[in-house]
């Protein structure tokens, strides 16, 4: 056992692909509670930066800054009572919020943190991802459906129709990126096909980037970009997240479809929302902003810029851990304060300590793309939290207006210029040969 | 054509098959988060259109028609304060003055221009409350704290200025109690300053926002005739093209010596009763730094008697509170107590438009427009 | 002036105040206003006060030469209405005859007294010829000593071209119905449901005459004056709250 458990570490494929299943199973952990503790962070994230967009400070309670305050949270929905409506169907009431995290942590299992941090890599990756995503939605329906009441039966016809909806244009917009994958012309304007080149499978388009020399959102700019914007607007939509934020909008159907459930069940809900929000931001990433690839490895090529970037990982560690520190130290001497300075400095020193790990060479190296690609995902992740303090809620008919009558044609529109763009040689040479 | 009906008797009423329950009844309030209080709304729905509206009012009344007829003209002030208490000081100033026209007395002239800078800044607070809350219905939570934040300034003014920031109580017939604190003009002023960039925040976040914008443009239409026949005052009223503001058209107080514009819309729809508040907000600015610059001096109250006995008779007297037009209808018996008080309301009489405005429009319209109308259900209900 | 924090004319303090209002005195008033009505009724001229040249005037601000010398003895009678003489109420007297009960003005608020069975009829000539296009308010005022009209039924309409206000008012018996207002303004729909749910005095040909501020089920009418706390529908609190009184 410990041999299969050493065996893998030389080796340059993700554990499923390797057949490793001892390792297979440690990343499914790692992944999944990994992203659980994400979604923490991130709720505690978001609802700071909401308030300091909104001029207040947001929880402080609870911890330092409020660090505590999703544990808080966590624990009070453990022990709250759990209400199952009078006449709800209950076997459908109890499985949908099962369900939806089940779809929204499977997708997960595809996204490559970095080149070989994925559990597995499939062929098919990201129409793994699409298909298992789109999924969620029937725990949606199941969820207003079951709870025999008019909100949440409202809230779950609103979202699959959203859903619906949103997905042809994202859909779109994806395959202009795969499409993108088979043309191996470098730099931005690179066009031209090698036969057999295009993948739909995670790791190989991240690749496919590397071999290109550009980041798909460059690619044949602005197409790239417009499918990428394209993407960036479906995949609120698909979320449910302000400004799309319809099927639970709060102030029309009080919280959509989960208003009757409560508690845990209540929390599989955001859980499997915020898990949702990581893996459209992991295609995002995947497919346009080069995945766990280091910026600028044209522009500054080389294995010195790849030595200094190499330590960027850490030293940012380093700096979130002296600006905890610095926090911990500008707290006011007083009794009340001490646990919380003392829980604060202990929180800075492991966050130092983590930042000094990471400068250890071999960790480094395997660890470095996993930086880069949270870094990524970080940034949809801010993206979407400013959205939500910026904009009022379309309504539903806008809504499906902006689906199907502006992205839908302007991602059909992309697809095609972008596959014509892309074959430029093939193409000229077709029509030279026609007059020849 | 029995033979394909489904039995649906103990599905309770919804029709007789499946396919005739076509139409949703959806309870919306009175506990719900975007009707301002305990408004209830039964809405039918043909999917997320709205076939037909009920408003069910009356949760939060309190009976102060009631309560003013067992009280002494001066003990039922207060109560005063707690109709439409997002604007109490608007309130307020409405029963004083209808008592001091029953009693055939006018306030000094000082006590005029304090009456008019409170009611000033209490119109704006409570157009900045209506911002926010209205915002949020439509999904965009920021302007709510950013209002918010603006008000705290008006009601530290209050607070400054007789110990109370939400049900003030500010004013006594005949006058006002209370003389100006120290430095009362100079943070008058400086709270104008304040707040009018502050306003300008609130409109970079809304006024041009694409998604305001097509939330807001052609909801709840109402057109002026509408409005004069479902008697609903205030900016919906002006929003509709009908300049008319009590402060001009019949002046109280001193309001016919200042220099202020009525600002009017041109469609009657909700985004023109967002422009018309918002600049309602900037002409109250210019009343109140006029009224702080003409402050004259001399006393803050009338001759009253002691004792408040206004002869026999009715008087029905009525001045622009920010949501419209709020009516005192007093008839005195010659006793210390009012033998009837009553009240008209600009919220209640302005809800009952609510049918007109939302028939065919969708769902998410509703919170829209029930946010447009500016209601206080504490009014709404007495 | 900063230093002038003390109020010049103090209002009462309200503990002299409730001492001065015995229970009785509450009772006593009851019958007071039917005398004014009555004295009312006769019509009698009282050139006391300047009569109002037109309705804008008359309207607009309260009789402000009056404003002088303030009611502080409180005992002399005060203002008294005075008749309200224009083309309107003349040509309405010319039609109407006795219906028209009484024409006056009274601190510059002008009302009409009319006989409730041409009630409707001279709300729509209101809204329809004279251009009251805003029906205002809706209310009543309960006098149980009243014979035969224990109910008068205010209607407080506005001009928006003329800026006038006028009200209009009858009188009416318990038990009596009044027709609706709801076909010549909409506000009269929740204007006089509100009425009806606080004296119980029905509309007829109202659509929806049903309570609106009290729940459906509700016994009495709050505003009459033989209602009070104790007399609320303390079984309908039972009831629906499950708890044994309002108080």
């Amino acid at each position: 056992m410990l041999n299969q458990l050493t065996s893998y570490l030389n080796s340059n494929q993700t554990p499923g692909q390797a057949g490793n299943m001892l390792w297979v199973l440690i990343y499914i952990l790692v992944v999944f509670g990994g992203v659980s503790l994400f979604v923490m962070v991130m709720n505690w994230v978001e609802r700071k930066a909401l308030a300091h967009f909104q001029i207040r400070l947001g929880p402080m309670r609870v911890g330092p800054h409020g660090l505590l305050q999703p544990i808080a949270d966590a624990l009070k929905l453990f022990t709250k009572e759990d209400v199952m409506p009078e006449g709800a169907d209950k076997a459908i009431f109890w499985s949908a919020p099962v369900w939806v995290v089940l779809t929204g942590f499977t997708t997960l299992i595809v996204v490559p943190f970095g080149m070989t941090h994925a559990v597995t890599d499939m062929n098919i990756g990201i129409l793994y991802m699409l298909g298992i995503s789109s999924l969620g939605v029937l725990g949606i329906i199941m969820a207003g459906w079951s709870s025999n009441s008019h909100y949440p039966l409202l809230g779950s016809l609103r979202s699959s129709a959203q859903m619906v909806s949103y997905e042809v244009a994202m859909g779109l917009a994806i395959v202009s990126a795969i499409v993108m994958t088979s043309f191996t012309g470098l730099g931005m304007y690179g066009a031209g096909t090698t036969p057999g080149v295009g993948t739909l499978s995670m790791i190989e388009i991240v690749k496919a980037q590397q071999a290109q020399h550009v980041w798909f959102v460059f690619k044949f700019f602005p197409l790239g970009f417009m499918a990428f914007g394209i993407f960036a607007v479906a995949m609120v939509a698909e979320t449910n997240r302000a400004p799309f934020d319809l099927p639970e909008a709060e102030s029309e159907l009080v919280a959509g479809f989960h208003t009757e459930y409560s508690g845990l069940r209540w929390s599989l809900f955001m859980l499997a929302e915020y898990a949702g929000m990581v893996a459209v931001s992991s295609i995002a990433t995947t497919l346009w902003l080069g995945g766990w690839l280091r910026p600028f490895p044209n522009l500054l090529p080389g294995s010195t810029w790849d030595l200094a970037f190499s330590f960027v990982p850490g030293l940012t560690i380093l700096f979130v851990a002296a600006v905890t520190i610095r926090q911990a130290l500008k707290m006011p001497q007083h009794p009340a304060l001490r646990a919380n300075k003392i829980g604060m400095l202990g929180l800075g020193l492991f966050i130092a300590f983590l930042g000094l790990v990471l400068f250890i060479p071999g960790v480094r190296v395997r660890v470095g793309d996993i930086f880069w690609f949270c870094l990524k995902v970080g940034f949809f992740i801010y993206l979407y939290i400013w959205y939500r303090a910026t904009f009022p809620r379309y309504r539903f008919d806008q809504l499906m207006k902006v689906g199907w009558k502006v992205l839908l044609p302007l991602a059909l529109g992309v697809l095609i210029v972008t596959g014509v763009v892309g074959l430029t040689p093939e193409l000229t040479a077709w029509v030279k040969g026609l007059f020849a | 054509m029995t033979t394909n009906r489904v039995n649906t008797d103990d599905w309770g009423d919804r029709g007789t098959t499946v396919l005739d329950a076509n139409e949703l009844v959806l309870n919306m309030g009175p506990q719900h988060p975007s009707t301002h209080g305990v408004l209830r709304v039964i809405l039918k729905l043909d999917g997320e259109k709205i076939n037909g509206t009920e408003c069910v009012i009356g949760y939060l009344h309190r009976g102060v028609e009631k309560i003013g007829e067992n009280r002494t003209y001066t003990q039922f002030a207060p109560y005063t304060d707690r109709m439409d208490y997002v604007a109490a000081v608007s309130n307020g100033m409405g029963y004083c003055e209808a008592v001091e026209k029953l009693l055939n007395v006018e306030a000094p002239p000082r006590a005029q221009y304090i009456r008019v800078i409170m009611a000033e800044l209490q119109r704006i607070a409570s157009h900045q409350v209506w911002l926010g809350t209205h915002a949020l219905d439509i999904g965009a939570m920021t302007p709510l704290f950013y209002t918010f934040r603006d008000r705290e300034e008006i009601l530290k003014i209050f607070e400054k200025y007789c110990g109370a920031r939400l049900t003030t109580h500010a004013f006594r017939i005949g006058g006002c109690q209370y003389e100006t604190y120290e430095g009362f003009e100079k943070e008058v002023l400086k709270f104008c300053d304040f707040v009018e960039p502050k306003i300008g925040e609130y409109e970079a976040l809304l006024t041009t926002n694409r998604i305001w914008v097509e939330r807001t443009k052609g909801i709840g239409i109402l057109n002026g005739a509408d409005c004069k026949a479902l008697g609903v005052t205030g900016p919906v009223l002006r929003a509709s093209g009908v300049k008319w503001d009590l402060r001009k058209a019949q002046p109280y107080e001193a309001y016919a010596k200042f220099d202020f514009e009525i600002p009017v819309g041109d469609h009657g729809d909700t985004y023109d009763r967002y422009l018309v508040r918002i600049r309602e907000m900037y002409q109250s600015l210019r009343i109140i730094r006029q009224a702080v610059e003409g402050l004259p001096e001399g006393p803050i109250m009338a001759k009253v008697p002691k004792i408040i006995k206004p002869p026999v008779g009715e008087i029905y007297h009525s001045i622009e509170a920010p949501k419209g037009e709020l009516g005192y209808f007093l008839v005195s018996d010659g006793s210390t107590q009012p033998y009837r008080t009553r009240i008209r309301p600009p919220s209640f009489v302005n809800l009952q438009a609510l049918d007109k405005m939302v028939r065919g429009m969708l769902m998410a319209d509703v919170v829209a427009v029930i946010g447009t109308l500016d209601i206080v259900l504490g009014e709404v209900d007495r | 002036m900063p230093d002038e924090t003390k109020p010049n004319g103090t209002p009462p303090p309200e503990g002299t105040q409730s001492t001065e209002k015995p229970a009785a005195e509450v009772k006593s008033s009851e019958v007071k206003p039917s005398e004014v009505k009555a004295a009312a009724e006769s019509k009698l001229p009282s050139p006391a006060a300047t009569p109002p040249k037109s309705e804008a005037t008359a309207a607009a601000k309260p009789a402000a030469p009056t404003a002088v010398k303030p009611a502080a003895p409180a005992k002399p009678a005060g203002p008294v209405p005075v008749p309200w003489e224009t083309e309107l109420t003349r040509q309405l007297k010319q039609r109407y005859g006795s219906g028209i009960r009484e024409a006056s003005t009274y601190l510059g608020q002008n009302y009409l007294v009319v006989d409730p069975a041409i009630l409707s009829e001279i709300l729509l000539l209101m809204c329809q010829d004279e251009g009251f296009d805003y029906c205002v308010d809706i209310t009543a005022v309960h006098y149980p000593k009243r014979e035969k009209a224990e109910f008068d039924v205010i209607y407080v309409l506005y001009s928006f071209a003329q800026n006038t206000r006028v009200r209009v008012k009858t009188q009416i018996a318990d038990g009596a119905t009044l027709p609706t207002a709801v076909p010549i303004w909409e506000t009269a729909n929740w204007l006089e449901r509100e009425v009806f749910d606080m004296f119980g005095i029905r509309f007829t040909g109202h659509p929806d005459m049903k309570r609106i501020l009290l729940p459906e089920e509700w016994k009495g009418h709050p505003l009459r004056k033989d209602y009070d706390i104790l007399k609320q529908d303390t079984e309908w609190v039972k009831i629906n709250l499950g708890i044994e009184s309002g108080q």
